[in-house]
């Protein structure tokens, strides 16, 4: 899935920075994400770590700095935007299926529509994507008759199905019922093994050790502290880390 | 009642014409109404400024001045002309008068759908890198159409009726035209006038219950 022996990195982010009005959401961000790397980022609510995801497929605009995907900087608009968008998969916190389409046809949509693939073809690749995440029984349902735990996997085999060059994560767990949040983190392990770049922005622990090569932890706006998921839960480098882990450890 | 059972075949012929100019508006205001909600939603702000614009005056202004610019501006004085037998070209000066006139409120009606379609759908279209316009195609129109099926009913119900003023463009030939010239000879009728209302409602009435009916079979489920 992804091309080896390719050491560039795919995602170089330089003196990124963002405002919504006067609060400043994104101080001077460089990270790179190299081919192949899992990150998870962390860190307390409204500290950047959704923009920083939705900011690498330009869902959010920055102000100033630069973000390079695969070596060019990111499209401004138009066609050659969308051409970017459809090389990064994006799973959003609140599902974000279709509504009036089935399961297939949210599956098949991209491919046929944006990259001119066959419908029979697409559909054929889109049961394989839908029985990969095990909803293949649910394919002529409408979303709103799957559970959230059905329809996050649905948003995976989505983005899937565009090939892309990496996904992005954001909060995918936060909005899932207890019970549902193992089946979407599965799959989210098996991408992680076969080697799709990914950056997850959670706080589910146990995916970021069990899959993650790096985490990132954010907070105001910032980059605090990039350590191993082994080293970052066990042994944080920084007070603010530490101070954050603290809470969310104690449950 | 005698007067009713009369004239009703020019009566009737009246109305089909009231029928026909529907048919025909009711395409027309659908297919600019949706072009003109694209324009207000667009990201291209000199097509926003013209959606704006457009329906803000047109919208504002009486349709009996929309129908009558439309006959004496465009016809009489800029020339502008369908066919050369009168009654043809009055009908399609009608037709565009009130095209123009009823897509301003089709629009609007979109555009409130639109604001029933959550954001996140928007940014999955675009996520999957779908263009602007695509998203809206595939995405976001077919589900704001689906939240307003019954404000539009009302919005062709009110056009329907405003038929009946194709007389400002100097349409001759539909019902409360013929009407007004059947009273010149019989003086007013009580019969006539409830004729002509219940035919009105014969047409008018199942739009209202159909199209309640679709937006609840075609309701998006969310």
């Amino acid at each position: 899935m992804t091309e080896n022996g390719d050491s560039t990195p795919l995602v170089v982010l330089e003196g990124v920075n963002k405002h919504f009005g006067s609060l400043h959401v994104l101080r001077d961000i460089n990270l790179t994400i190299s081919r192949g790397e899992v990150l998870v980022v962390i860190g307390p609510s409204g500290g950047g770590k959704s923009t920083l995801c939705r900011a690498i497929n330009r869902l959010e605009t920055i102000d100033g700095g630069t973000i390079l995907f695969d070596g060019k900087p990111l499209p401004e608009e138009g066609k050659a935007l969308a051409g970017l968008r459809s090389e990064v998969g994006m799973v959003f916190q609140s599902f974000n299926l279709f509504a009036h389409k089935t399961i297939l046809e949210n599956v098949t949509l991209g491919p046929t529509r944006v990259r001119g693939v066959p419908k029979a073809q697409a559909e054929q690749r889109g049961m394989e994507l839908l029985e990969r995440v095990g909803i293949g029984a649910q394919a002529s349902k409408y979303p709103a008759q799957l559970s959230g735990g059905q329809q996050q996997r649905v948003a995976i085999a989505r983005a899937l199905a565009m090939d892309p060059k990496m996904i992005l994560f954001d909060e995918p767990t936060s909005a899932l019922d207890p019970e549902m949040v193992q089946e979407v983190l599965d799959v989210m392990i098996g991408l992680a093994r076969d080697g799709m770049t990914m950056m997850v922005v959670t706080h589910e622990m146990g995916f970021a050790r069990r899959a993650a090569n790096r985490v990132v932890f954010m907070a105001e706006g910032q980059i605090v502290e990039e350590n191993t998921p082994d080293e970052f839960f066990t042994n944080a480098r920084t007070d603010r880390a530490k101070d954050f882990l603290s809470k969310i450890l104690t449950h | 009642m005698n007067d009713l059972i009369k004239y009703a075949p020019d009566l009737l012929a009246g109305f089909l014409k009231n029928v026909q100019l529907s048919l025909v508006c009711a395409v027309f205001s659908m297919i600019l109404g949706t072009v003109l909600v694209s324009m207000r939603v667009s990201p291209t702000p000199v097509l926003r400024a013209a959606g704006t614009g457009y329906v803000n005056i047109v919208r504002n202004t009486p349709l009996t001045l929309v129908l009558a610019f439309s006959a004496l501006g465009l016809s009489d004085t800029l020339g502008v002309s369908f066919s050369d037998e009168p009654s043809t070209n009055s009908f399609w000066l009608v037709v565009l008068g009130l095209s123009l006139y009823t897509a301003t409120f089709v629009c609007e009606a979109l555009r409130a759908g639109i604001n029933t379609v959550p954001m996140g759908q928007a940014e999955a279209a675009r996520a999957i890198g779908l263009t602007f316009f695509q998203s809206l195609r595939m995405i976001i129109l077919p589900q704001a159409f689906r939240a307003v099926i019954a404000p539009l009913g009302s919005v062709m119900i009110a056009m329907i009726k405003n038929t009946t003023v194709a007389i400002a463009a100097g349409y001759l030939a539909e019902s409360a035209f013929v009407m007004k010239d059947t009273f010149d000879d019989t003086g007013v009728s009580i019969p006539i006038f409830v004729g002509i209302v219940v035919a009105f409602m014969l047409f008018t009435l199942p739009i209202g219950f159909f199209t309640g009916w679709l937006a609840n079979r075609l309701a998006v489920a969310r």
